[in-house]
């Protein structure tokens, strides 16, 4: 029987052939682009590259300017006010909205449609309409005034102390709705039997959602988490329809530090060591949170 | 389908671009899209396609910031336009350097543009290594002041004469209820009032001193802490302005709603579509009335290098005719700008225009700050000044500190 002694253990390395023949070119666009681009950009922004990149190695000193520019504090500063707030807010606002829609109330269909609608506006969008809600001579305020209360003032998008809650305003109404689906289709897999054993103990509502629901819906506040994150820290079209940057620099973000610098001041070398720093940032909370949730021992 | 037929398609689709390419397309990128720039390009459009070429019309809309990013990576990304618009200045420089645009010399020197182009500096700054690269098609210049008549009369003070004046009559404005000076929130509003005020306060030798020998100690001296009280001054007059665009901020001039604007030249083209008219609805104040000196920049075209040996005698003809005198009456009276030749004749050109070319023809017309800094300095120098025409916490002393940092690095 020789057929029999010839039939090895097949290799792991060509099992599914065609499927990793397949994802090739995936993997070097992947590799190439993302890991490759990445990598360019921070050897770079060791540079004194102007309009086009040149390897001109100039050490620390594009970074050494970044943080001596009051720009860049003031845009970080807004990044972790606008992100810390959003985080909260989006997620609270999410999960008491989809608490609610769960309560099996009619029309729930319109609601939620409702709720979702504003996340199908693009942020260059929803920037302009909040620009106009919040303008003091046609918004919010003038209207008010007009109804004779003649001292009301609401005018965040003028205020450089407020303006960035102005355009977290914006953001939200933008981004509560989809972290409502998220967390309703969450709710909806919560098995029907937890809710009728937590009913036959006695156990009031708002209880069986804090310590029963809500730690069983984990994954889904991590899906959230991260689709909000990602959305926080490329935030950039918002500030650019709402405010521009203004009143002043109070509104800045360091998206947009990173483009003005390399395509308005032809300065390439600077926009890499802010997106480096970006970059940076990034990792250092990624790094230690994903060795946490998938390194470790392995769950069930 | 049988192999002679195919041929024939095949043939036929060769032929065709070869029967067209005598008159050939010039596509052209600029970022005039406002209904006065749009006129203007027209002509020049016309002009062009009368030399037997076509002019294939590329505008971007969204203004200069927005455009130049996307010029440019056209231009690196190896898909060159034909030709495309650019400030005077620094902006094309370093595409100029890595051999993109074409060197533009003998066209420069059968139109004889070295007497031709006034002032000098214009050709100037399009010269690189004693080659030209660009061709400069008008002139404008910031250092305005634009007056609502009406509005002081309304606040029963005289019209200003200086800026002087008008920072005296204040207070009296604003008890009329109206807002003293409109100032858009763009950061290069901030940035060119600063260096209007500079050059008008400080005069021609502070101008120089700081902007083109860069002297930091003139920047930390007591002639610029000077201009930034008068800045603190402005930005007292200017607080609560509450719009963005240049235009928006002219329209308040406009209506009444503010007494004046500091702004370019291309102000006066929205007193115009509005049917106001110079010295009797509104009044202009060249250097800010205290002193007679305008910078010029302007607009100018670049020639990006092309492979194409037709398209690249198509920029030829192009450059001929932006230059010729009938294209600047034409192009200059719709745009509202100067032409950028002392030998034409402006007949039509109101009150204003005229304050303008006198100070030209002077030869008190200084380089602008876009050709002497770099659009990196610019930029640095735009933060700052919007930060400081913004906040009212901002003293003038720190404002100036910063001031000399940029300076000093300044190239």
């Amino acid at each position: 029987m020789t057929a029999h002694a010839h039939a090895k253990r097949p290799n792991q390395l060509f099992r599914n052939l065609t499927a990793k023949i397949a994802s090739i070119p995936m993997i070097l666009i992947a590799l190439g682009i993302f890991l490759g681009g990445s990598i360019w950009t921070v050897v770079y922004s060791f540079t004194s590259s102007r309009l086009l990149p040149r390897a001109t190695f100039v050490g620390f000193d594009q970074f050494e300017r970044l943080w001596a520019s009051s720009r860049w504090i003031i845009s970080i500063q807004n990044l972790a006010i606008y992100g810390i707030l959003s985080l909260i807010f989006s997620m609270v606002i999410g999960f008491v909205l989809a608490a609610l829609m769960d309560q099996k109330i009619r029309f729930e269909n319109a609601f939620r449609t409702i709720f979702l609608y504003p996340f199908a506006l693009s942020f260059i969008v929803t920037g302009l309409v909040w620009q106009w809600i919040l303008n003091p001579e046609f918004g919010i305020q003038g209207i008010v005034r007009s109804l004779g209360w003649t001292s009301f003032t609401f005018d965040p998008l003028y205020n450089a102390d407020i303006v960035i809650y102005g355009i977290l305003i914006a953001g939200l109404w933008q981004g509560t709705g989809l972290v409502m689906c998220l967390m309703l289709a969450g709710l909806r897999g919560i098995d029907e039997d937890i809710w009728k054993a937590a009913r036959v103990d006695g156990i009031p509502m708002w209880r069986t959602y804090l310590f029963i629901v809500i730690p069983m819906m984990r994954p889904v506040f991590i899906t959230t988490l991260v689709i909000i994150a990602s959305g926080i820290v490329k935030v950039y079209d918002l500030v650019v329809a709402q405010t521009s940057g203004g009143p002043g620099t109070a509104s800045e973000v360091p998206a947009k530090y990173v483009y003005d610098y390399m395509f308005q001041a032809q300065n390439l070398g600077q926009g890499f060591a802010a997106s480096t720093m970006m970059l940076l940032t990034v990792a250092i909370i990624i790094i230690p949170w994903a060795y946490l949730e998938f390194g470790g021992k392995k769950r069930g | 389908m049988n192999f002679r037929a195919m041929a024939a398609v095949l043939a036929a689709t060769v032929v065709l671009p070869l029967g067209v390419a005598q008159a050939t397309d010039l596509e052209v990128t600029h970022w005039w899209t406002s209904g006065g720039e749009a006129a203007a390009v027209k002509e020049l459009a016309t002009k062009f396609d009368a030399s037997g070429n076509k002019w294939v019309d590329g505008a971007i809309a969204g203004g200069g910031s927005t455009a130049r990013p996307i010029m440019i990576s056209r231009i690196t990304g190896g898909d060159p336009m034909g030709a495309t618009q650019f400030n005077h200045g620094r902006q094309a420089q370093e595409l100029v350097e890595a051999g993109l645009m074409r060197d533009l010399t003998a066209v420069a020197e059968k139109g004889n543009w070295k007497e031709v182009i006034k002032p000098s500096s214009l050709l100037d700054s399009c010269t690189i290594d004693g080659k030209i690269y660009c061709v400069p098609v008008n002139i404008h210049s910031w250092q305005w002041l634009w007056l609502n008549n009406e509005a002081f009369e309304k606040a029963g003070v005289p019209v200003p004469k200086d800026w002087n004046e008008f920072v005296a009559a204040g207070p009296k404005l604003k008890e009329a209820g109206i807002h003293p000076l409109a100032l858009g929130g763009q950061a290069w509003q901030a940035n060119g009032l600063f260096d209007t005020l500079l050059l008008a306060l400080g005069g021609k030798e502070l101008h120089e001193a700081v902007y083109v020998k860069k002297d930091a100690e003139a920047a930390a001296g007591p002639e610029v802490a000077k201009v930034f009280e008068a800045a603190a001054q402005a930005r007292e007059l200017s607080m609560g302005t509450n719009v963005q665009d240049w235009n928006q901020a002219t329209n308040m001039v406009i209506t009444g709603k503010a007494a004046g604007q500091v702004m370019g030249d291309w102000a006066q083209g929205e007193f115009q579509i509005a049917g106001k008219v110079a010295g009797k609805d509104y009044s202009c104040l060249p250097g800010l009335g205290v002193s007679q000196y305008i910078t010029t920049g302007g607009d100018a075209f670049y020639f990006p290098v092309l492979k194409n040996e037709e398209a690249s005698k198509a920029q030829d003809a192009l450059a001929e005719v932006l230059v010729a005198p009938e294209t600047q009456v034409a192009f200059n009276l719709k745009k509202g700008s100067l032409p950028i030749r002392g030998d034409i004749d402006l007949g039509t050109a109101n009150d204003c225009m005229k304050k303008g070319l006198e100070i030209v023809a002077k030869g008190n017309a200084l380089t602008s700050t876009d050709q002497l800094l770099s659009p990196d300095s610019q930029s640095q120098k735009q933060d700052l000044m919007t930060e400081f025409f913004s906040s009212a916490s901002m003293t003038p002393e720190a404002a100036q500190k910063r001031f000399v940092e940029i300076i000093s690095s300044a190239d």
